[in-house]
């Protein structure tokens, strides 16, 4: 699976204003739900499901990245976006450490296996430290799609 | 000091396969031993002690995936890993159990 398969590039957030985790995921889903990803009458539902997985421990896995997801009946494919804060969120990371990086997803109930692939594919990038450095410098959702893409070619090859 | 190995063939036994969450419960469990944990699928071999890791591995239902570990507690590691895994990861009641349980 590609980042393309998935990540709606309308949503892509490369200036993130919230300063904390739920807020984050409320901008996140949002943006998603401006592009077109999400329907706005599911939008308090799915927030309300990423932050209840929240609950079961955080998706901050360390290294800056977080990967906050949940399933809804209301997608037929996984539906994603990233997000970037310049300054990083305190998302009770593994680490501790403040989250500038974020990939949201979510996937219908029924898709174990694609939910998978997604997560997949994005953790098998984000081993690439050159890729995640690049996407944190982003300054513009073009700069994110550009890297996404390259990501999606093979450019960065760990 | 001497150090053992111990290896154990495990099946990926839940139906979401070897989610985020799941693969947590394994790393947090791995990392409380000493030893080097590590997971080989076909011919990838990864950090067991870590989620970002485990996740690359995509490992659906069915898989098989061989725990190795190295090091003076390397055959309970492996016991209680191989546990985890037969055990199917079993969504926790409350919020905060995910973060603790094992002695």
């Amino acid at each position: 699976m590609k980042f393309s398969d998935f990540i709606n590039n309308k949503a892509i957030n490369a200036s993130v204003e919230a300063t904390d985790k739920e807020a984050v995921i409320r901008e996140l889903v949002g943006g998603l739900v401006s592009s077109g990803g999400l329907k706005s009458a599911d939008k308090d539902a799915i927030i309300q499901a990423i932050l209840k997985r929240e609950e079961l421990g955080t998706t901050g896995i360390g290294r800056g990245i977080a990967v906050p997801h949940t399933k809804h009946a209301s997608v037929k494919s996984p539906v994603g976006t990233v997000g970037v804060s310049p300054d990083g969120v305190d998302f009770k990371s593994l680490d501790g450490e403040p989250v500038q990086l974020f990939f949201m997803l979510i996937s219908p109930p029924d898709q174990q296996s694609e939910h998978l692939k997604a997560l997949e594919n994005i953790t098998k990038k984000l081993h690439d430290e050159t890729f995640c450095r690049f996407l944190k410098q982003s300054k513009t959702a073009d700069d994110v799609k550009q890297i996404l893409a390259e990501a999606d070619d093979n450019q960065f090859v760990s | 000091m001497s150090s053992t190995s111990a290896t154990a063939k495990v099946i990926i036994q839940n139906p979401q396969g070897l989610h985020m969450r799941p693969a947590y419960l394994f790393a947090e469990t791995a990392s409380k031993f000493e030893s080097e944990v590590e997971l080989i699928k076909e011919d990838v071999r990864v950090n067991g002690k870590s989620v970002l890791d485990i996740l690359t591995l995509g490992a659906a239902q069915g898989t098989e995936i061989l725990v190795e570990a190295v090091g003076n507690d390397a055959h309970a590691a492996v016991e209680v890993l191989e546990q985890l895994v037969a055990s199917g990861f079993p969504t926790p009641e409350k919020p905060d159990e995910a973060s603790e349980s094992q002695a």
